[in-house]
């Protein structure tokens, strides 16, 4: 299971207040969320954002609120992983309960910039650089969580079983 | 090695004698609580699992606090959805708009929680009831699904920090105070993943109005819970609002802690988080001049009747500061009317606050006071993120009520002993 895409890179602490503003929390349309992502830290990032793309950011990426419209916006609008140095625990669950390829690699955010092309391979835990021509090793995805993530979720993950 | 409360309280709800640190375990759930942003999730992900009807109808609460009154269409759809799900699945701890309040000040009150409880929520300051030595934490949309299932949720067993409070916290230091001087002391991720333990002899000074400010912020350390001891003061709140049975569970003496911080509560100051984040604080003494435009006072964190006794304490006889908009907002009906009743109420509007229904409104920037480009707001909330209450260009500083309602007067963040002990306009002097 590989994806590839260009980074968008951002700093610590990324919060779900920015990734999608309350504002907009009164419909749970993913489409129209992934229309606000990251829209008060990056105002350009929905009109950039291509298929495939990829998010690395800091240490404690999605603290603050409980919104699993907060992943769920970043996975519609296209992103394929978010690596960060640590993320907040509820977005940690989130990110995993609805299918949203995340990994813990601060050497990876350390050396990667935005811009920066950069493949990952989640049976391997396998970072590529490719602008910069180096890889990083964070943890593989076991088995389970890939499927859980081809199925789209928990939920449809489970109701497969 | 010994269990800290919290891995007891779980190990009990596992069926486990024992659990260790990093363990990950399956928990009953005494208590699943949603919302009116994240039930409408749950309610998708709940319909695709099949079930027809949710684990027990007693052990499921939801309360539309964040957008009601329906601030807007969509709103009302959200709200009508979430409504008719509560019918349909006779949920007995729906509370309508009129019945209702910001959910965390609404659970305790309703005694729906009690010492020893495993309760999950989607909302982050679900952590709250940690102040009734309950395990209580926030989750998302899918886990509320998932429980409201089967009645269970997976864990991994948290670590833990232990803050040791000793001494008697000054006249204008609460709760607040306490919690955002921790916050600042070890940052917005100090806690990550793991249990922060309140104990010590300075407990004994903190109300539980303060305690349950103290528990609803240890998200803003990133924690997963926060607990505090059952002591006196949690069994006669306990017995005043609830039937319930419950279990006390104590940490053992052996229990590990990753760090232990020793904290003198008369030495905390009152104290400021500044733009945008709650651990970038300040006390009191340190805050320069900063005029507002705003100041809010209530929300899950400080809507309580304590925290509307002292705003009220200080405005009372007195007027607003010229110019500024101060928004007061109790958090349950129960509240307000107490409020009402001890004449504070009519102190707030007379001395020029407006008074609102219960609503989480404003705290997160979702109307009742929105802000404006460049517009600055003093607020009791949680978080002060880039646009938590509005413009993403506005700024929000979080303090106690006693800082919010002398900086009412005045138009600019100040100290509660300047207003009360020396009178308006002598700020330099303490």
């Amino acid at each position: 299971m590989q994806v590839k895409g260009n980074v968008f890179k951002y700093g610590d602490n990324v919060d779900t207040d920015v990734i999608i503003p309350a504002r907009y929390l009164n419909t749970s349309d993913a489409a129209v969320l992934a229309e606000h992502c990251m829209e008060d830290i990056d105002i350009n990032f929905t009109d950039r954002v291509k298929k495939g793309d990829i998010i690395v950011a800091g240490k404690n990426f999605g603290c603050g609120s409980s919104r699993e419209h907060a992943p769920l916006a970043i996975k519609t609008a296209g992103i394929s992983v978010v690596i960060a140095s640590t993320f907040a625990r509820i977005f940690y669950r989130n990110a995993i309960n609805i299918g949203l390829p995340i990994l813990e690699c601060p050497e990876a955010v350390a050396d990667i910039d935005d811009g920066d092309q950069v493949e990952v391979d989640f049976t391997a835990g396998r970072i590529t650089n490719i602008t910069k021509g180096r890889t990083y090793q964070a943890q593989p995805f076991p088995e389970f969580m890939q499927a859980l993530i081809s199925a789209g979720g928990l939920v449809n993950y489970l109701s497969k079983q | 090695m010994g269990m800290t409360m919290t891995q007891k309280i779980l190990a009990a709800h596992a069926g486990l004698d024992r659990v260790k640190a990093g363990q990950l375990i399956m928990v009953n759930i005494d208590l699943v609580l949603g919302n009116d942003v994240t039930t409408p999730v749950a309610i998708q992900e709940f319909s695709k699992i099949g079930k027809a009807k949710v684990f027990d109808k007693e052990k499921v609460a939801i309360v539309p606090d964040h957008f009601t009154p329906n601030k807007d269409i969509k709103a009302a759809q959200q709200c009508k959805l979430i409504r008719e799900f509560a019918l349909d699945q006779e949920i007995e701890h729906y509370f309508e708009v009129g019945e209702m309040g910001i959910e965390h000040a609404l659970i305790p009150e309703q005694g729906l929680v009690v010492p020893g409880d495993v309760v999950i929520g989607a909302d982050s300051h679900t952590c709250t009831y940690g102040a009734l030595g309950a395990f209580s934490t926030g989750v998302g949309s899918t886990d509320m699904a998932c429980a409201m299932a089967a009645g269970q949720c997976w864990f991994r067993v948290p670590g833990a920090i232990k803050f040791v409070l000793n001494g008697k916290p000054g006249k204008w230091v609460s709760g607040k105070d306490i919690i955002l001087h921790i916050i600042g002391k070890i940052g917005v991720d100090g806690a990550l993943y793991r249990s922060m333990e309140f104990d010590g002899d300075g407990l004994k000074y903190l109300s539980m109005d303060s305690r349950f400010t103290m528990a609803n912020m240890v998200i803003e350390a990133g924690a997963k819970n926060g607990i505090f001891p059952v002591d006196e003061q949690i069994i006669a709140y306990v017995k005043n609002h609830s039937n319930k049975e419950f279990t006390v569970f104590k940490s053992d003496k052996d229990a590990e802690y990753e760090e232990i911080y020793n904290i003198n509560l008369n030495e905390i100051r009152p104290t400021v988080a500044f733009p945008h984040l709650p651990e970038n604080t300040r006390t009191i003494d340190e805050v320069g001049s900063v005029a507002l435009d705003q100041v809010v006072i209530g929300s899950c964190t400080n809507g309580r009747i304590e925290d509307l006794r002292v705003a009220a304490g200080i405005l009372k006889g007195k007027k607003v500061h010229k110019g500024l908009r101060v928004i007061v907002f109790p958090a349950t009906q129960k509240i307000y009317l107490k409020a009402l009743r001890e004449g504070l109420i009519e102190a707030l509007v007379e001395a020029g606050a407006v008074v609102s229904t219960p609503t989480c409104g404003p705290c997160l920037g979702g109307h009742m006071g929105i802000l404006a480009k460049g517009e600055k707001a003093l607020a009791t909330t949680n978080r002060n993120f880039v646009g938590r209450m509005g413009h993403p260009e506005s700024e929000v500083y979080l303090a106690s009520p006693a800082v919010a309602a002398a900086s009412a007067l005045t138009g600019r963040i100040t100290n509660p002993e300047d207003i009360v002990e020396e009178g308006v306009g002598n700020a330099s002097k303490r």
